[in-house]
């Protein structure tokens, strides 16, 4: 039994065939959108390969005129961003983020599975209590949790940050993933009952590998949601330059204004390369993970 | 963030959660069990992380301390409800029905309620409270905010925000999903990685991509490394200061979030318009429908609920926007919005009263979203 994680098969020829002429008009404003929205990360990325003074002194699509001028390329920001505190904000925003991902996934998923397939007083209060929350600004937990911190003298350690990362996450994660089990066929439930699983041989070997695409979509968006996350780690980490994760670090740099130009862009850099790989290995996964049509019949 | 929008296609077989006998025991013990077992997940997280509060010191490798990370976080949890689950099998087959539930469910609660509604009840009480909290001043915090410039200042631009954001991301998103479903596989895939590339950059990351943009040289000051001012004047305009003109420098901001978030409404959408049935389209054409009307009386319609979905989405991100403002202009020249003003004053200020203030006034104005979202959720439930 698979999940049928696969597009839907009406875009076959029926369509290409049919309105192939309105296909050019399209093209070019799909292509000039496209354009328009690479333009600015395509400039960071050369820019943080120039010489720093070239960074200061011109705009990065002066290098066309001079692809193969000598100097004009180097790997020198990079070193110094490295050296600067980079190589050890990366490793922090790493031990923040692997937790801070797995944690609120499995917690979720065990809630979700309750909340689709078993009963229990309230469940549905609780259910739409937690939909409602969804909506409540991360904002509004700061204060309170950082005197609770305090006082448990837990500010700036990472379970601090991945328990908090699991709350705040936690709220999306079950309702994405009650919704999809619970879309999931009861007569699948019921015969695996009738096998003899109790919920947890249910859950573990039905559910879960069912619901692989909604959850592997879930963790990739909280890995995102982790690893850019600012406010949070600023908050529960701190500015200390030890426990600075890669965006605290970067919003350091930035905020050094004009003598730090020339390294933000490879600091920039530095702070994207996981998401982006990430993000392009995984993506045909997480797309599905969003659309994927669950199990047919 | 997101539903899968597929969910409405789902085909509504009716069921229910499996009835156990003896699920809806509900003595004292029954309920001290439930209780236990929802707090013991945890309750044994939380003494594990305070016990080991070792991996944080300086001197011991990062390496370890995320393997520890990596054993506990992926594997730790695991165990645990395993364990919770044999427990409760230990228990007899009645008291197990009815507490097993709670062992599954509870820790997320318990979670939410510490780290979201706890919060959430304390952020009230401070906001009728001074700026140390030691006082309470009945509704001057609020007064306060919606009296003095600077706040209004705040509001004004959270509004156009979350009026101008989603407009601009959804509007395109859809424009592109629709547009590049027309295209041969290849290049729609292509085209739309390029615009879903910026959700995997952070809010901070994306501020520093677009100094790059708006970078401003007064005149005389070398040349324009900023895109907008090299285009502007080589158009042969005035070099600006794009982050200080008055309301246009609001504008210049919710650019850089329209420019993260139309990926994510664009990858929804297109998955919606991919999942209108082929033959619904066949048949308008067949009609004589034009493209635009198909797109208009048969996509619009087939997959506005997706619309909303995504819609209110980007609004509350919107909304709650912080990092951006706060990296690019810090909030000056009258660019401040709410969730950053909020920041401002509780860790710059030390103003507690105001800034809790402020964060239930991004409460209370989601409520109305909150509402929908129930409402909406109730109905797919009365139709599943």
């Amino acid at each position: 039994m698979t999940a049928t994680a696969t597009k839907p098969a009406v875009h076959g020829s029926t369509r290409d065939s049919g309105v192939a002429g309105s296909r050019v008009p399209a093209f070019l404003v799909v292509a000039f959108l496209a354009a328009l929205w690479t333009v600015p990360s395509l400039g960071l990325l050369i820019n943080s390969f120039r010489a720093p003074t070239d960074i200061r002194g011109s705009g990065w699509w002066s290098v066309f005129g001079n692809l193969f001028a000598e100097g004009a390329w180097t790997l020198s920001n990079y070193t110094t961003v490295l050296e600067e505190g980079f190589t050890n904000a990366f490793a922090n925003t790493v031990a923040v983020t692997i937790p801070a991902v797995a944690i609120p996934v499995t917690v979720a998923a065990f809630a979700a599975y309750a909340f689709a397939w078993m009963e229990f007083p309230g469940r549905n209060l609780i259910f739409v209590t937690i939909v409602g929350l969804m909506v409540v600004p991360l904002q509004m937990a700061l204060i309170p949790i950082l005197r609770v911190y305090t006082s448990l003298e837990l500010n700036g350690t990472y379970p601090a940050v991945w328990l908090a990362h699991a709350g705040f996450g936690l709220p999306l994660a079950v309702y994405l993933l009650r919704n999809y089990m619970g879309s999931l066929p009861g007569s699948l439930i019921e015969s695996a009952r009738i096998d003899g699983a109790d919920h947890f041989t249910t859950f573990t070997r039905l559910i879960i590998p069912l619901s692989t695409p909604v959850i592997a979509s879930l963790a990739i968006f909280q890995f995102l949601w982790v690893w850019n996350d600012f406010l949070v780690a600023l908050v529960f980490l701190g500015f200390d330059p030890s426990n600075r994760v890669l965006t605290v670090e970067l919003s350091d740099l930035a905020g050094r204004g004009e003598g730090a130009l020339n390294l933000l862009p490879a600091a920039a850099f530095v702070t994207m390369i996981l998401p982006l790989v990430v993000f392009f290995a995984l993506q045909r996964f997480f797309v599905r993970g969003l659309t994927a049509g669950g199990v047919k019949g | 963030m997101t539903t899968p929008p597929v969910l409405a296609e789902t085909p509504a077989e009716i069921h229910r959660p499996l009835s156990e006998p003896g699920s809806q025991s509900n003595s004292l013990q029954v309920w001290l069990l439930r209780l236990a077992s929802a707090l013991v997940i945890p309750a044994v997280l939380a003494i594990f992380f305070v016990t080991f509060e070792f991996l944080q010191r300086e001197d011991q490798s990062k390496l370890l301390q995320v393997l520890v990370a990596l054993v506990v976080g992926v594997g730790g949890v695991w165990v645990l409800y395993w364990a919770m689950d044999r427990a409760i099998t230990a228990m007899p087959s009645r008291v197990a029905a009815s507490v097993r539930p709670f062992a599954f469910a509870g820790p997320a609660m318990v979670l939410l309620g510490f780290y979201l509604v706890y919060p959430a009840v304390r952020t009230f009480i401070l906001s009728l409270q001074n700026a140390s909290g030691t006082e309470f001043v009945g509704l001057n915090n609020f007064v306060t905010i919606f009296t003095n410039r600077t706040y209004l200042i705040s509001m004004r631009n959270s509004v156009i925000w979350v009026l101008v954001v989603p407009l601009l991301a959804v509007g395109i998103g859809l424009a592109f999903a629709t547009l590049a479903d027309k295209l041969g596989t290849k290049s729609e895939a292509a085209a739309k990685s390029l615009i879903f590339l910026p959700m995997a950059i952070s809010f901070v990351g994306a501020s520093v991509v677009w100094r790059f943009i708006y970078n401003f040289r007064p005149e005389g000051f070398g040349e324009q490394i900023g895109l907008l001012n090299a285009v502007w004047t080589a158009f042969g305009g005035e070099p600006v200061n794009w982050l200080q003109v008055p309301l246009w420098n609001n504008l210049f901001l919710m650019v850089i979030l329209v420019w993260l978030q139309t990926g994510f409404a664009m990858v929804i959408l297109s998955s919606a318009i991919k999942a209108v049935p082929e033959d619904m389209l066949e048949a308008a054409r067949l009609d004589g429908a034009n493209e635009w009307e198909v797109f208009r009386k048969i996509v619009v319609p087939t997959i506005a609920s997706t619309l909303v979905v995504v819609w209110t989405t980007v609004i509350i991100t919107t909304w709650k926007v912080f990092d951006i403002v706060f990296v690019m202009t810090g909030g000056g020249f009258d660019t401040s919005v709410v969730a950053e003003r909020m920041v401002t004053e509780f860790f710059t200020f030390g103003n507690d009263g105001i800034g809790a203030a402020l964060a239930v006034v991004l409460f209370l104005a989601v409520v109305p979203i909150l509402v929908v979202n129930i409402k909406r959720f109730k109905e797919q439930e009365a139709t599943r």
